[in-house]
């Protein structure tokens, strides 16, 4: 299989007419992924390339049949749309737009929570890549290709840094899983970590942490309690400053909680192997695998 | 984004969060002015965002004009903990009966709101959280909900507050959240919150922080921002919309994506360099972010060699290279360069960089070889 985003994706974009919007849509169709429509108010009934363009998410459901949304609309849009597009009962909510306000975020996240059966990835995330079969959102497929590694990451560029020294070293991916860098991401490791459990294709996971928050100790005692198939680690901001945020709102270590020590001491007394560059990653993932 | 005091008790005030009257001051002048406006005593607080001002000498009580400006005079231009007083906050002195402890914080791992109270305010806050951490009253605010009477009145008795102040305090809270949801802050925190001898509430000291994301929304707020306050080259990078921010080591270092570049820090750092600098060019770095991002960096004499690790997904090498090309026709820099391409158009990338034959401009293919260069580079050995 393959999670999150695969074969039976339907896809609808909201922000499909903005420049940036428009030239990933097309990118992910080229790819594969099933693209059955976008929204923009007040554009509804024109069409970009064919895939047409709807005032509403409710519209779009209806009329296309899209199970999907990938959310490219400007930050102080996006919580509005990411809740229309979970009003009109969309499963799956993928929200790359960064700089959505934290109280923003904290509303959508509860309200979201609160409906049963509803998915948001992200916000500030890259995306979701199923080799093969979709992506949806900005990730460079080019660089990966079908395989048995899981990745998951705060991160983009540092997931498609670890993906390509895997697939240099000739293995794929299952599913690679933006969460996105902000203080309240909608999918947390745990979520990912479940799916790729129980997940058939899925042989490893890689899971590519950072400062900031908890998640990874979160992470890391799922992982010995539930997960049975090999974890390999990794957490950027060894080096980061306290009190300063690093690019990402939610990569910050406040006081002395939310360390990269902490987080990589927390995995490996989960018996998880915690690489200390992209680079080891790769390596230990290879020796577990077999390579 | 950080508040000083008086702008935090303003904000308060907007809100009807009863504050001491004060009037800020510039200059000892001004601050004499001002105690003469407000009365005697009055208290003179230097405006500095960082804790442990009364220990440090940074607030004193005036009780006639002349103590008033031998009080401006000694703390501005005072450093505490290298933050330089700039700016004063002329108050009304406060007759104070009890000391409690009030705050609201962003609680990311929750996912709420988490309200705090305390009869244990004052300086050592911090410490009665460590020692006695059930002296602290806390509780989670449902975000689609709000504050409810019943948790402020819980946390009032919770917190062992005498049964004439549970009302007062409880609308206190109320205020406060009101504050923290509609100016869309992380942190309000009052220490103390003082009890006077009438039995009324007031807030003695404000600590705000506001999401800088919601600033745009939120223009008086927006403009509280203090440039004289920030590093020059963060102010640089702000400016041609990079985020920059300043470290204390001799490498300067550009990337693409947050989590690559504090990665790149990290190596940096497992080859025995520190680094200068984080620097996140952005997912998609064209040629002129990467010419900015070069003037940057560089402005800082501290930089002994420059490093460039670039995986491009929708960054394409090419690019980059082209704008280092740029760079340094418009300005060369004095110190080396190690750069790293991978992704995206590399090959193009590495061939447009060695036909260009920049002066001190290495290539390297990985993360880990790149770093190993520019620390020696930056020790001055040759490669």
């Amino acid at each position: 299989m393959s999670v999150l985003v695969g074969t039976e994706t339907r896809l609808c974009v909201a922000g499909i007419t903005g420049s940036e919007g428009r030239f990933h849509t097309l990118n992910n169709r080229d790819y594969g992924t099933n693209v059955v429509s976008g929204v923009t108010p007040g554009k509804g009934g024109q069409d970009i390339e064919g895939i047409p363009v709807f005032n509403t998410f409710h519209n779009a459901v209806e009329q296309s049949g899209a199970n999907t949304a990938m959310i490219f609309v400007p930050p102080p849009f996006a919580a509005d749309s990411i809740l229309e597009a979970a009003d009109a009962g969309i499963e799956t909510i993928i929200a790359i737009t960064e700089g959505i306000p934290a109280h923003d975020e904290l509303r959508v996240y509860t309200q979201i929570k609160r409906m049963m059966g509803v998915r948001l990835i992200g916000p500030n995330c890259p995306g979701v890549l199923s080799p093969g079969k979709a992506n949806v959102g900005i990730i460079p497929a080019s660089f990966f290709k079908q395989g048995n590694v899981g990745v998951m990451s705060r991160s983009g560029t540092l997931t498609y840094q670890i993906g390509n020294e895997l697939a240099q070293k000739g293995f794929g991916n299952s599913s690679i899983v933006g969460l996105g860098g902000d203080p309240i991401p909608g999918t947390s490791f745990i979520d990912v970590l479940e799916m790729f459990e129980n997940d058939d294709q899925t042989e490893l996971i890689v899971m590519s942490g950072e400062i900031g928050g908890e998640a990874e100790e979160l992470a890391a005692a799922y992982i010995g309690e539930h997960v049975t198939k090999p974890v390999v680690g990794y957490i950027a901001g060894f080096t980061a400053p306290p009190g300063k945020t690093m690019g990402h709102a939610g990569a910050i270590v406040s006081g002395s909680k939310g360390t990269a020590a902490a987080k990589a001491e927390a995995l490996e007394a989960q018996g998880v192997r915690v690489g200390r560059t992209p680079t080891q990653v790769a390596e230990i993932a290879i020796e577990i695998l077999g390579g | 984004m950080d508040l000083l005091e008086y702008q935090g008790k303003q904000l308060f005030a907007r809100h009807q969060i009863p504050v001491p009257s004060g009037i800020p001051a510039r200059t000892v002048d001004e601050a004499v002015a001002a105690a003469e406006q407000i009365g005697y005593p009055c208290v003179v607080k230097a405006q500095v965002k960082i804790g442990g001002r009364g220990k440090a000498g940074g607030i004193k009580v005036a009780a006639n004009a002349d103590q008033a400006r031998e009080s401006a005079e000694a703390i501005l231009g005072m450093d505490i903990k290298g933050f330089t007083v700039h700016e004063l906050w002329i108050e009304e002195a406060s007759e104070i009966e009890a000391e409690y402890y009030a705050a609201i914080v962003f609680d990311r791992s929750a996912r709420a709101a988490l309200v705090m109270l305390s009869t244990q305010g004052g300086i050592d806050i911090e410490q009665v959280s460590h020692e006695n951490p059930e002296a602290i009253a806390t509780l989670h605010v449902d975000p689609l909900l709000g504050f409810q009477p019943y948790q402020a009145r819980r946390l009032a008795f919770d917190a062992g507050i005498e049964a004439d102040l549970i009302r007062p305090i409880g609308d206190f809270l109320t205020l406060l959240y009101e504050t923290f949801i509609a100016e869309e802050a992380l942190l309000v925190e009052v220490n103390p919150l003082i009890i006077t001898p009438d039995r009324k509430v007031r807030a003695l000291d404000a600590k705000v922080t506001l999401d800088p994301s919601a600033l745009y929304r939120h223009e008086e707020n927006a403009q509280l921002r203090d440039p004289s306050d920030e590093d020059p080259q963060e102010q640089m990078a702000r400016d041609r919309g990079l985020t920059y921010v300043k470290l204390d080591g001799n490498i300067g270092i550009l990337g693409n994506g947050a989590g690559l570049v504090m990665s790149t820090l990290d190596v940096v750092a497992q080859y025995g360099g520190e680094a200068a600098n984080f620097l996140d060019a952005g997912g998609g770095s064209k040629a002129d972010a990467i010419t900015s991002a070069v003037e940057v960096i560089c402005s800082n004499e501290k930089v002994k060699a420059v490093l460039f690790n670039i995986f491009g997904g929708i960054t394409r090498c090419d690019e980059v290279a082209s704008g280092l090309i740029e760079a340094f026709a418009t300005a060369p820099p004095s110190v080396p360069f190690v750069v790293r391409l991978d992704g995206t158009n590399d090959a193009e990338g590495r061939r447009i960089l060695a036909e260009a034959k920049l002066p001190g401009v290495h290539t390297a293919s990985t993360m880990n070889e790149a770093a190993e260069m520019v620390v020696a580079l930056a020790k001055g050995e040759a490669l």
